[in-house]
């Protein structure tokens, strides 16, 4: 492992005073990073390699390919069979093209319904802005499934939604929600609907008001002023927040599952059934791989704008 | 900046709360439903609760879950606090990108990809599936979350508060746990928190690293909904809930309280 010895040389900026000092200083870098270094870049590692490796019918059901002193006989026996595979059968196109166009409809619908939240939360007065603050955070910590399930209970044909709307002569026939690409989007929504307003709040809150107030001195329609000021500014946190909402999104499997029915295409979930029912590795490998390799843009974007995020706050 | 409430705000906040809240509100209420038919309303009943304490497979899969959550955060609660300590002290080493990178990745990799390349890992190096397998997974990923909150607030830290306690000849270790750590402390408790909730939460990569006798409480629940909804789950998730809450309750009560004590204390201070 090459980074043991980088880590040696770690700049610690408090002068080190003793050798106990200098030692402590390089354990509180070296073992969160051996540690992710062991538990997360390695197993990607691996995934990559199984990714190539053959279908076996053994345990582990793949053919290993693995060992220093086999790695010229292993770059001989590499496979692209998998990635072929993925490409032959049309399944795995349609499910990754309809995550994304699913994860991307519902990111915009996200923002749709974030956006007033959070700058209802933010032009709140500012004495109870905490406590909504808390009231957003807190659904986040009850269990993600459970908020998943109890959408079933309302959506389903028979459920509290067409109960409702029946009773008040709305329908005459139970809505088909549950099932559909409308019930991942509702599941999607409310699911991750925090991880939207949370940044949008943040850079909604920060922003100069009297902006606002200056272009409508001037003569700026309310409409324009939003478009013009208000929306630009909090740029920042839409981006944010859509590569929040987007990237989980396009592998989510728990809602496509419980919402979606059989019918519904989504990686998240090809690749669970993949390793779960075909109990088929190196293909679930590769839709991994292939997964990763389409959040790579995203996930950037993501880490820039935290890296940004983290300048100005020094 | 003082804002103002128009029409416009409020009725978007009161949409949205509605919205975050109701779902959830309706899945307790009708956990005390006297009906087997879950949408139906037949009465109050608390029979669910006593049907799930009787429930075996739901109680084990229960007592695995908090096992993991509690030995998991508590792992990850140290892990994360070095990470965090790491990327705000010591803003240059070589690999700091990569560190950073690994910190921040796992907070939005999707969780399919996050279990399955950690199951081949282990069976890569030969563990074997079970409550270590799902633990060790578990730290992995939520010491990330940790990192991130305990970060935010060495961020807004004075430093000079650390120099003056050097100056007065506390060594850097001393000045740690008597200066800096208590005032990253209500930090390293909320990300505690965190920890042990995603913990508890977690299904998607608890599924793959698991095996034989560490089945953890959203797998059973999973597997449960997968066929049908029934009253006991509804049981089972509010007693999740109210805990939750119960915790969260708590720990901002005690979070107020310090932050009330140490304006008291500045205060104090100021006067001499």
């Amino acid at each position: 492992m090459a980074d043991t010895s980088v880590l040696a040389d770690a700049a610690p900026r408090p002068a080190p005073t003793s050798l106990l000092t200098a030692v402590l200083n390089r354990v509180v870098i070296a073992v969160p990073y051996l540690w992710l270094l062991f538990f997360f870049l390695i197993p990607f590692i691996i995934v990559f390699k199984i990714s190539l490796s053959q279908t076996a019918i053994a345990m582990p059901p793949y053919t290993p390919v693995f060992g220093l002193d086999t790695l010229w006989e292993a770059l001989g026996e590499l496979s692209f069979d998998n990635y072929l595979w993925l490409t032959e059968d049309p399944l795995y196109f349609n499910a990754y093209i309809s995550s994304v166009v699913i994860a991307a409809i519902s990111t915009f619908l996200t923002l749709l319904v974030g956006f007033p939240i959070a700058y209802g939360m933010a032009r709140a007065p500012s004495a109870i802005r905490p406590t909504l603050l808390m009231l957003v955070i807190l659904p986040f910590w009850t269990s993600f499934l459970i908020r998943v399930y109890a959408w079933i209970g309302i959506l389903k044909p028979e459920g509290l939604l067409n109960q409702l709307l029946m009773t008040l002569h709305v329908i005459d026939e139970p809505l088909v929600i549950l099932n559909t690409h409308t019930a991942i989007f509702i599941g999607i929504v409310y699911s991750y609907l925090p991880f939207m307003i949370l940044p949008l709040y943040s850079s909604l809150e920060k922003m100069d008001y009297s902006l606002i107030e200056a272009a409508q001195d001037l003569g700026c329609p309310p409409i324009s002023a939003f478009w013009k000021i208000t929306f630009p500014l909090s740029l920042p946190g839409v981006v944010a927040g859509c590569m929040l909402v987007f990237i989980p999104a396009v592998g989510e499997f728990v809602i496509p599952d419980l919402l979606g029915g059989s019918q519904t295409l989504m990686i998240g979930r090809t690749l669970w059934n993949e390793f779960f029912n075909n109990r088929d590795w190196p293909v679930s490998s590769a839709v991994a791989v292939i997964l990763l390799l389409l959040l790579i843009v995203p996930i950037m974007i993501f880490q820039n704008a935290q890296a940004k995020a983290q300048e100005q706050g020094r | 900046m003082s804002g103002s409430w128009t029409r416009f705000n409020i009725t978007s906040i009161v949409l949205g709360f509605a919205f975050l809240y109701l779902p959830i509100v309706l899945l307790v209420v009708f956990s005390f439903n006297e009906s087997k038919l879950v949408t139906v309303w037949g009465g109050f009943s608390t029979k669910w609760y006593g049907s799930l304490f009787n429930n075996k497979g739901l109680m084990d899969a229960a007592w695995v879950t908090i096992r993991v959550g509690v030995i998991s955060a508590t792992f990850a609660t140290i892990l994360g606090t070095m990470g965090a300590l790491a990327l705000t002290r010591y803003t240059r080493f070589r690999g700091r990108v990569l560190f950073s990178g690994m910190v921040f990745a796992p907070l939005v990799m999707p969780e399919v990809i996050t279990g399955l390349s950690l199951l081949l890992l282990f069976v890569a190096v030969g563990l074997d599936r079970g409550f270590m397998t799902v633990t060790l997974a578990h730290i992995t990923f939520t010491m990330c979350f940790v990192a991130v909150v305990v970060q935010s607030r060495l961020m807004t830290f004075d430093r000079s508060i650390e120099e003056a306690a050097m100056d007065l000849g506390a060594t850097p270790v001393r000045t740690f746990f008597q200066v800096t750590l208590p005032v990253i402390a209500p930090a390293i408790v909320s990300g505690w928190m965190l920890a042990f909730t995603l913990s508890l939460d977690d299904l998607v990569i608890a599924s793959f690293t698991s095996g034989p006798g560490a089945t953890t409480l959203p797998m059973k629940i999973y597997s449960q909904v997968r066929l049908g909804v029934t009253p006991e789950i509804n049981a089972a998730c509010t007693l999740l809930i109210g805990i939750v809450a119960l915790g969260v309750i708590a720990a901002s009560l005690v979070n107020k309280r310090r932050e009330v004590q140490r304006v008291r204390d500045e205060q104090a201070a100021q006067r001499g």
